[in-house]
């Protein structure tokens, strides 16, 4: 096996890394690995390794190795290779497909499950209350409860007014 | 806000090194920082100069007009000399990063050094509360609040699917980074450390060295962080690293007490050299000092320094490193004559503090060292 660093010299550090349920390895000869730090422990994590080595090449299957370009910022494969950073936020639609596998071995898991900005959480919660309405009204009309449809309307017509603020600040 | 020298701004060492937190005696200080970036803009290492200016000019206010930022220290970074940012770095309130960056980039440091945020290092915004001792948790609802506030006056880059948008998928999600510096010489010199390091890694945690990413642990200083920001949410990565850290500080009790029962004479000889050294060179490197002083710190904890406390040594960890020392003369100093300043004022520092006991109250010292099994 050679090393996949320099795809030189043999392997002959293997590393493993358990996280969660999922585990990950990387291949070194004596060289690479001393360059990387894996003997320091205290400066070494196998995740910044992974990152160096697998974010290309996971882009660069993704692409079938064509040179795929952010049309915002004008971003390219290539450049993320040599930086292992993007671009701008709309690389994370850009390079999508590619970011995926990498976003797997990386994380935990790859949606977000943490905090949301107020705003956005503010729309989410009434346009899950628009639809809880609208259902009660649709309810309402089958069953000819005119005056409880009527309120019904107004709430909602209330409710789309607000979300239509939120959403163009 | 008027510009002002970034060394008179920060605490003064001494005062610094005094400041107390829950565990200090081992945990030295609690970090939750927070990556952000704001809609339609390159992130900085992307953009041009002069959209990292206007990004700058666009974040800078909104900090400034924070309330925990009242009466902040904001600056530019190319307003302030390499030797600044050095001891900025050495405070460890910006990263190294962060100190080779210079127009388009800027920092604003809170009073109490407790909040700390920087501007265009990866990304638009590094957000970062502070906290001595074990203080994750609170430093985490600080930062919280802050970025809530700010998210009123900025438009965050933020997809509902993957949370909030990072220069490097690494900090993907929560952009939350997690992290504890942590005084572990019992372990070291129990020959433990390792193993934790390894379980530590086990977990997805990151073990690093005292100035972050790919820096070796001098000083017997490790850094603690997690790895994954997406895919957990912050209290949860919050509560995780608690938990490691309580087993960490347990081991390191357990490998002091271990040590001080089996082998009592290792233990003294090695603060005893320490001492020896730091009290009486003529010059000294700061790699040696820190390595000293930790072993030193330890005898402060063990109780071997009696009339002495920890306070002493983290000031002078503050004080020997290259650019504290630098600042105090104004010609600049090669490396050769900063080891003989190190020196002068280790020496002067320790004048007072008398060698170390060898026999702790409530302990049998004398007794030899028992053999490996």
């Amino acid at each position: 096996m050679l090393c996949c660093i320099c795809k030189e010299k043999e392997a002959t550090v293997h590393l493993t890394q358990i996280a969660g349920d999922k585990m990950q390895k990387v291949d070194l000869c004596e060289e690479c690995a001393k360059h990387k730090g894996v003997n320091d422990p205290a400066g070494f994590s196998l995740a910044d390794l992974l990152l160096g080595l697998g974010a290309s090449q996971e882009l660069e299957t993704a692409t079938g190795g064509a040179e795929s370009k952010c049309p915002k910022c004008g971003f390219t494969q290539a450049d993320f290779k040599k930086a292992g950073r993007l671009g701008c936020s709309d690389c994370y639609v850009t390079f999508a497909e590619g970011l995926e596998g990498l976003l797997k071995t990386m994380h935990k898991g790859t949606r977000h499950v943490g905090k949301v900005p107020v705003s956005l959480q503010q729309t989410r919660d009434l346009s899950e209350r628009l639809k809880t309405l609208q259902k009660k009204l649709t309810k309402a009309v089958e069953e000819e409860n005119f005056e409880q449809a009527a309120l019904l309307r107004d709430e909602i017509k209330q409710m789309t007014s607000k979300l239509g603020n939120l959403a163009t600040p | 806000m008027t510009p002002m020298n970034i060394h008179e701004f920060l605490i003064p060492p001494a005062e610094s090194a005094r400041r107390k937190g829950p565990h200090d005696r081992i945990v030295m200080s609690s970090r939750v920082r927070l990556a952000r970036n704001v809609k339609n803009a390159a992130f900085p290492g992307w953009a041009k100069k002069p959209e990292r200016v206007r990004i700058l000019e666009m974040i800078r206010p909104a900090i400034e007009g924070l309330p925990e930022m009242k009466s902040a220290f904001s600056e530019s970074m190319d307003n302030l000399s390499t030797l600044d940012k050095q001891i900025l770095v050495e405070r460890h309130l910006i990263s190294r990063e962060h100190a080779a960056k210079s127009a388009g980039s800027g920092l604003v440091l809170n009073r109490e050094e407790s909040l700390c945020v920087m501007i265009n290092e990866e990304d638009h915004l590094r957000m970062q509360a502070l906290r001595p001792g074990l203080q994750l948790k609170q430093a985490w609802v600080a930062i919280d609040q802050a970025d809530t506030a700010l998210e009123k006056k900025l438009d965050y880059a933020f997809s509902t699917d993957v949370g909030y948008l990072t220069a490097c998928p690494t900090n993907l999600g929560t952009g939350i980074r997690v992290s504890a510096m942590l005084h572990l010489p019992g372990l070291v010199l129990a020959e433990q450390i390792n193993p934790i390091i390894q379980s530590v890694n086990k977990l997805g945690l990151a073990v690093r060295g005292l100035y972050g990413e790919g820096t070796e642990a001098l000083g017997n200083v490790f850094q603690v962080s997690n790895q994954m920001t997406l895919g957990e949410t912050e209290t949860a990565i919050v509560e995780r690293l608690d938990k490691v850290l309580s087993q960490i500080i347990e081991h390191e009790e357990n490998a002091r007490d271990t040590l001080l029962e089996k082998k009592p004479k290792m233990v003294y000889n090695h603060i005893g050299r320490a001492y020896g050294i730091l009290a009486n060179a003529h010059s000294i490197s700061s790699k040696e000092t820190m390595n000293l002083l930790s072993l030193m710190r330890l005898g402060m904890d063990l109780g071997l320094f009696p009339g002495s406390d920890r306070s002493l040594t983290d000031e002078l960890f503050i004080l020997t490193q290259p650019a504290h020392l630098q600042k105090q003369y104004s010609e600049k100093l090669s490396a050769e004559e900063r080891d003989l300043l190190r020196s002068d004022m280790l020496r002067e520092h320790l004048r007072n503090v008398s060698r170390p006991i060898s026999k702790p109250a409530g302990s049998g010292g004398a007794a030899l060292d028992k053999p490996n099994k």
